[in-house]
């Protein structure tokens, strides 16, 4: 266990750690922003966008996340896109996560009792009201508990970037048992690194519910 | 129609359209045409001025050897999956059983075993795997590492599916004098495992996609035998990554559309008949 703080190791470890949360922090918002527009196609009244969203989902959500870093890290550089290895990394984790994202975004939408929405019209709300005081407030907090899983997923699926050239926790682990440290206290230390983030983002939306949470 | 009834296509965010909103809709509908068109055009320009479909590029694809190894690969990733997925069920229902036990020592070990694989990356664990044991026998780790992960989340489906059988199925049971493993066996978990078959046929999908995990410890499935194609360029035309990318990832898609179908049509199947009683009950 105490071989993290021998010679290097911590500079290293510590620098894998920040990697994980920077690639992981630039794929969420990546996947939010994303994730919303296709959100807003998939409900749009414009058959031509549902089409493109309810396409680009399928095609995300079942090809293997391995897949995509695979075809972004070669396949985009003979087409003369020349980017980081990070940046490649961001570009594949923020697409697939982004599926996800609005599959939750979209069905938070449709949970949405249709009666509110007519009672808002009938109020004489336009489009932009009903969707801001009454669709998206209750939407936001059926989607939070799915939503939560999905970015507390994001950090643990951010571990394959390493593979492919960027330097974070799982190349560190790679660098380690090539240093021939023993694999178990090797293991030890990453899980803690992962279980740190993952507790960190579950209690950040927990804390997030308990906000928006109201009485019904 | 009756004045009183809503329309089939009433969403909750827009009205019916009138004759201006459905002429608006035409107009956002054909520039959206227009930009996804434009968008497919360029990535097919892109792919195409540079040299991406050139005939040379693609020639592998016409070798025997070739073809053979991408189906050695489809047969790896399958027996992976297979194996992982009948061991990662067995290992849920055990863990299930485990987290819903009366003895406290058992609860709280189970409980601990769900949660870490739950929160770690499953990339980490069979690369951990891989080294301390396996490190002749990829497909091993592979599964293993996709069994602990995939059996904490498939235990958690079945605790939840338990649990969400309403409280008076299991409370009728014991008052007619069943005990503990009568009640579960023969009431809870039947009524369990059909309102949460999909979920679990949902995990089994991700289970599909992460064997292509093994990739990265050098086991020979699919994706490892596409870079495998991809990296011996057979003629001058260069390496074809990109149409390795373009056979493999369908190959993948269908197979996961298959699974979902799968599920989609054993949701109908138990919607059917007599199951239409039961989800009212209670």
């Amino acid at each position: 266990m105490g071989f993290l703080f021998e010679q290097d190791n911590f500079a290293l470890f510590r620098d894998g750690f920040l990697q994980t949360i920077e690639l992981s922090a630039l794929s969420a918002l990546l996947a939010l922003l994303l994730g919303t527009l296709l959100a807003a196609f998939r409900v749009s009244p414009v058959p031509v966008l549902r089409a493109f969203g309810t396409t680009w989902v399928t095609l995300f959500r079942n090809t293997p996340l391995t897949l995509l870093f695979f075809a972004v890290t070669f396949g985009l550089p003979p087409l003369g896109v020349h980017f980081s290895h990070l940046v490649f990394a961001v570009l594949a984790l923020g697409g697939y996560t982004a599926s996800f994202v609005c599959e939750v975004i979209r069905s938070g939408i449709n949970t949405v009792p249709l009666g509110q929405a007519e009672a808002a019209r009938s109020l004489g709300m336009n489009f932009f009201q009903t969707l801001t005081l009454v669709v998206l407030p209750q939407a936001t907090r059926t989607v939070l508990a799915p939503m939560s899983s999905v970015f507390i997923a994001l950090p643990r699926n951010s571990a394959i970037a390493g593979a492919f050239s960027v330097g974070e926790l799982y190349s560190a682990q790679q660098t380690f048992s090539e240093r021939g440290y023993s694999i178990f206290s090797i293991f030890f230390w990453v899980a803690c690194a992962y279980l740190l983030i993952s507790a960190t983002v579950a209690s950040f939306f927990r804390f997030l519910e308990s906000r928006l949470a109201v009485a019904r | 129609m009756s004045l009183f009834q809503r329309q089939a296509s009433a969403s909750v965010l827009y009205d019916t359209p009138g004759p201006r909103a459905r002429a608006r809709y035409r107009l956002f509908g054909a520039l959206g045409a227009i930009g996804i068109a434009g968008l497919l055009w360029y990535v097919v320009s892109t792919l195409a001025d540079n040299g991406q479909f050139d005939a040379d590029l693609w020639d592998p694809f016409q070798y025997t050897f070739v073809q053979q190894m991408i189906v050695d690969g489809l047969l790896a990733t399958l027996k992976a999956f297979g194996l992982a997925a009948a061991f990662s069920l067995t290992l849920g229902a055990l863990l299930a059983a485990g987290q819903l036990s009366d003895h406290k020592p058992l609860r709280w070990t189970c409980t601990a075993i769900v949660q870490f694989f739950r929160a770690m990356p499953l990339l980490i664990l069979i690369v951990a795997l891989y080294y301390a044991f396996f490190a002749k026998d990829p497909m091993w780790a592979l599964v293993l590492g996709l069994t602990l992960y995939n059996g904490a989340v498939q235990a958690e489906i079945i605790r939840s599916g338990v649990n969400a059988v309403p409280r008076g199925q299991g409370e009728a049971a014991y008052a007619l004098g069943m005990r503990k493993t009568q009640v579960m066996s023969a009431i809870l978990v039947p009524q369990a495992v059909r309102s949460m078959l999909p979920s679990m046929i949902g995990q089994l999908v991700v289970t599909l996609k992460d064997t292509s995990l093994g990739y990265i410890i050098t086991y020979n499935e699919l994706l490892f035998m596409g870079k495998k194609i991809a990296s011996q360029p057979l003629n001058a035309a260069g390496f074809p990554y990109i149409p390795v990318v373009l056979v493999i990832a369908p190959i993948y898609i269908l197979l996961c559309l298959l699974l979902t179908a799968l599920a989609r049509w054993i949701e109908a199947r138990g919607r059917r008949g007599a199951n239409r009683r039961t989800s009212a009950a209670a």
